[in-house]
């Protein structure tokens, strides 16, 4: 087993190629869902599992295609997969863990159009990786997720009690949160493991 | 119907980016030269309208409770077919987009119209609609793409005019290449949404002098 190309894998979705601030997806949900920090927290969780869990199916069904032909068929097949794997989650959750599926509520059907998720899924197979890396790149890139939108929601909820100009009030101002934060990881670049 | 109306609220008082807050993902991610900026504009224009005709044809067949999945496959049919359109008659903007292009499926500007509007309204108004926010999707996409080039890069119209070299404006080695890397994107469309913001909190008939104003 390759740990190192894992690792470096690992590494290249939370930090360098950090899926909010250095590929741009997913930023809806990231602007949508950052005002607390408790349920961007619950958001972030919810897509680390459905990333995880997205990169495994679509993984087979991804070898499945590419055997019969119908790669041109990836997107419409990859987005279905997506949408009834969140809806199967959020039965599942409701049976299980009802607290927790109380907590996530609204932002799980939410997930669907996270083009994060579409995205980790089309780069896997884009790369060609194989089922193990697939996984830790689905995994990982929503952890990734997770501490961009954590980190952005608490400076978020600051940001309610300070004084901006008028019309850079309210979404404005949190672009530009977002593009400072941006920077930061920026400094991450050039990060490699070998 | 009301055409005006549509189209006004298609390009200032109902924009798809700077009002609704819909489609920042590719908004941000590829407005980095003119080019890649009408392309994607223009595919996104097309897929909406289509997907806005189609689905305001199906709106009394689809059931209402697996009307989003439905959606997204009507949707995910258009973007695949524009998708191999472009690789095959286009391969360098194809390329340049990458990965943004299958993405349009989660663009949440096409759901978004196909919930609130196409599902409501006949075909015409829907195919307008289509059109007319697509056009104000484009024209923000522009001008931030021109922004974002020409303070970055120096150039304006980066590969289209010039052998794709794009018209070069600022000396080199004085722009910005932040304005090109993410923190770009993100503070271009903060300061294009605030003015927006400025300009719909004034009176009325400045309304329409934003883009120019911009």
């Amino acid at each position: 087993m390759d740990f190192t190309g894992l690792f470096s894998i690992a590494l290249g979705a939370i930090l360098v190629n950090n899926f909010i601030f250095a590929q741009f997806l997913g930023i809806c949900p990231f602007m949508g869902v950052s005002k607390k920090i408790d349920t961007a927290l619950g958001m972030g969780m919810a897509v680390i599992f459905v990333m995880g869990v997205a990169s495994a199916v679509c993984w087979p069904i991804n070898q499945l295609l590419l055997k019969l032909g119908l790669d041109f068929m990836q997107t419409v097949t990859f987005i279905l997969v997506i949408a009834s794997l969140v809806q199967f989650v959020e039965m599942f959750l409701q049976k299980a863990m009802p607290a927790l599926y109380e907590s996530l509520g609204v932002y799980l059907p939410l997930i669907t159009t996270n083009c994060a998720v579409l995205g980790v899924v089309l780069q896997n197979t884009q790369n060609s990786y194989d089922f193990i890396q697939s996984v830790v790149y689905g995994v990982t890139g929503g952890i990734g997720f997770l501490i961009a939108i954590v980190l952005f929601a608490s400076v978020r909820e600051r940001l309610e009690f300070s004084e901006c100009p008028k019309s850079f009030e309210g979404f404005p101002i949190a672009l530009v949160t977002a593009g400072l934060l941006a920077l930061a990881f920026l400094g991450f670049s050039g990060l490699k493991v070998f | 119907m009301n055409i005006k109306k549509q189209f006004l609220d298609g390009m200032i008082y109902q924009n798809p980016v700077t009002v609704q807050l819909l489609g920042m993902c590719s908004t941000l991610a590829i407005s980095t030269t003119l080019f890649n900026g009408l392309g994607m504009g223009v595919s996104v224009l097309v897929i909406l309208t289509l997907a806005n005709i189609f689905i305001s044809l199906l709106r009394n067949i689809i059931p209402s409770k697996v009307r989003i999945a439905c959606y997204i496959v009507v949707i995910a049919g258009f973007v695949t077919i524009v998708d191999l359109l472009l690789k095959a008659y286009i391969p360098s903007l194809s390329a340049s987009l990458g990965l943004f292009i299958p993405l349009i499926v989660v663009n949440c500007i096409i759901l978004g119209r196909a919930e609130s509007f196409a599902s409501k309204n006949g075909i015409l108004a829907s195919a307008l609609d289509g059109i007319f926010q697509g056009l104000g999707y484009t024209v923000i996409l522009v001008v931030m793409c021109v922004i974002r080039e020409l303070l970055g890069n120096g150039t304006f119209g980066g590969g289209i005019l010039n052998n794709g070299e794009g018209i070069r404006i600022i000396p080199e080695g004085i722009p910005a290449l932040g304005m090109i890397l993410p923190v770009g994107g993100f503070l271009t469309l903060a300061c294009v949404i605030a003015a927006m913001q400025y300009f719909l909190s004034k009176p009325k008939k400045d309304a329409k002098n934003e883009e120019v104003a911009k």
